[in-house]
């Protein structure tokens, strides 16, 4: 059976979608993600969805979800690489993912989570 | 109905039967055939005088050589083509040459300001001077003249409604062009400074609209990889509920990109309509001038002189 790979970058994991995400495959990812960030300790979630080209309400869903498990678990998430047709369908289903936060790129989500690691170091 | 290759043999033929059987056996359309191909010069002289006295002419829109040119060309391709087959169907092929003729006086004359009614007078000013011909040529033969008539007529409304019908379709072409280019024209996004956009909505915002506006800045998003877009509505007359609504949904989607959005331009009144109505943007900054969301964008992307100003 197909998985979404979960990469650990130093205190941060990776999480890139490659494969059209069908509800299987996303109950799968919110099971192994939370076990990973708990085993981990990852201060930090990076969810590149840039591949992704179709969504319906129920993957929409389970993005917020895994972002609020996640933070939950003290790690914040980051959603990235959200393509303009699917940030429409989201807002239009009403899903505008309030409270995950969202960059344009995965050099962009990195960079903000680190600035976050560094505020809190401080 | 009887073809004939050339006019010379019809011509001969129309007159021999005149004298000797026509007055008994007349056919459908061989006196219209007759009158079209004999007395050309005096109906196209006639008819333009018509025209010419018509109140519908409009002399400020278009030249009287071109209604000359127009009239005599008309005429030729009508007679041209009742000698080529029958006169009561003008969909077929014989009649093509005189449909395009007409679909592009028509075109020609929607843009240059007609009224469809100026339009579909070039045709049944024809009549008249038709009638009068045949009225002649029957005589006392009211039967014959009537049929006659009758066929004519039909054969200039069907005619006379082409124009009409082509017409409304450059028409709506036009309008539809419009349309696009004011689509195109009215949401522009344009690139101030590094990492910021602006998008000056000017006019209505109703859905499409909204999804044209959401789309090009979602992509200029991509483009340029901006973080931060302004959004300036100084253009937009009226906010109610939808507009906001719509705004909010902008708003959203660009977060979804990774942008945030500021508001500008937002008038004194539109600010009270905007807290009258319940609206919430709480959640979106908002500021009263381009020039202070600006400064906002530049303070948070802590920017400084873009590479090629630099000195």
């Amino acid at each position: 059976m197909e998985k979404i790979p979960i990469l650990k970058m130093g205190r941060f994991l990776l999480v890139t979608v490659q494969v059209d995400m069908h509800d299987q495959l996303a109950m799968q990812l919110q099971d192994d993600l939370t076990s990973r960030i708990v085993a981990s300790k990852a201060r930090g979630v990076l969810i590149d969805i840039s591949s992704l080209e179709v969504v319906d309400s129920f993957i929409g869903r389970m993005i917020s979800n895994i972002a609020a498990m996640a933070r939950v678990l003290d790690a914040e998430t980051v959603v990235v690489g959200i393509q303009p047709a699917v940030a429409i369908t989201l807002v239009e289903l009403g899903l505008s993912l309030e409270g995950v936060r969202t960059a344009l790129n995965v050099d962009r989500g990195m960079a903000l989570l680190q600035e976050r690691l560094a505020d809190e170091q401080r | 109905m009887p073809s004939f290759g050339h006019p010379v043999p019809y011509r001969a033929l129309g007159y021999h039967k005149d004298t000797q059987e026509s007055r008994s056996m007349p056919t459908a359309g061989q006196t219209l055939r007759k009158v079209l191909a004999q007395s050309q010069k005096e109906l196209l002289a006639d008819w333009i005088q018509a025209q010419q006295s018509a109140t519908t002419l409009r002399i400020d829109l278009m030249k009287d050589g071109e209604l000359r040119e127009q009239s005599r060309e008309f005429l030729s391709l009508i007679q041209g083509a009742s000698e080529a087959g029958s006169l009561e169907q003008i969909e077929g092929s014989h009649w093509a040459p005189a449909r395009e003729f007409l679909a592009r006086v028509s075109r020609s004359r929607a843009q240059h300001g007609f009224s469809p009614a100026q339009t579909a007078t070039f045709v049944f000013s024809l009549k008249q001077p038709l009638f009068t011909r045949l009225r002649a040529e029957f005589g006392q033969d009211a039967q014959g003249l009537a049929e006659e008539v009758w066929l004519t007529t039909e054969l200039f409304d069907r005619l006379g409604l082409l124009t009409t019908e082509s017409y409304v379709k450059s028409r709506e072409e036009i309008i539809q062009r419009q349309q696009r280019e004011m689509m195109e024209l009215s949401t522009p996004v344009v690139q101030l400074w590094d990492n910021i956009l602006a998008l000056p909505l000017i006019g209505t915002l109703d859905s499409e609209r909204t999804q044209v506006v959401m789309e090009s800045l979602l992509q200029k998003i991509v483009e340029t990889g901006a973080s931060i877009a302004i959004i300036d509505i100084t253009g937009v007359p009226t906010v109610d509920t939808l507009v906001a609504q719509h705004l909010l949904k902008t708003v959203a989607a660009a977060r979804l990109m990774g942008a945030d959005c500021i508001i500008s331009g937002i008038r004194p009144q539109i600010a009270q309509t905007i807290v009258h109505l319940g609206v919430n943007l709480s959640e979106v900054t908002t500021k009263a001038s381009l020039a202070d969301a600006f400064a906002v964008a530049l303070k948070r992307t802590q920017a400084k002189l873009p590479q090629q100003f630099a000195t």
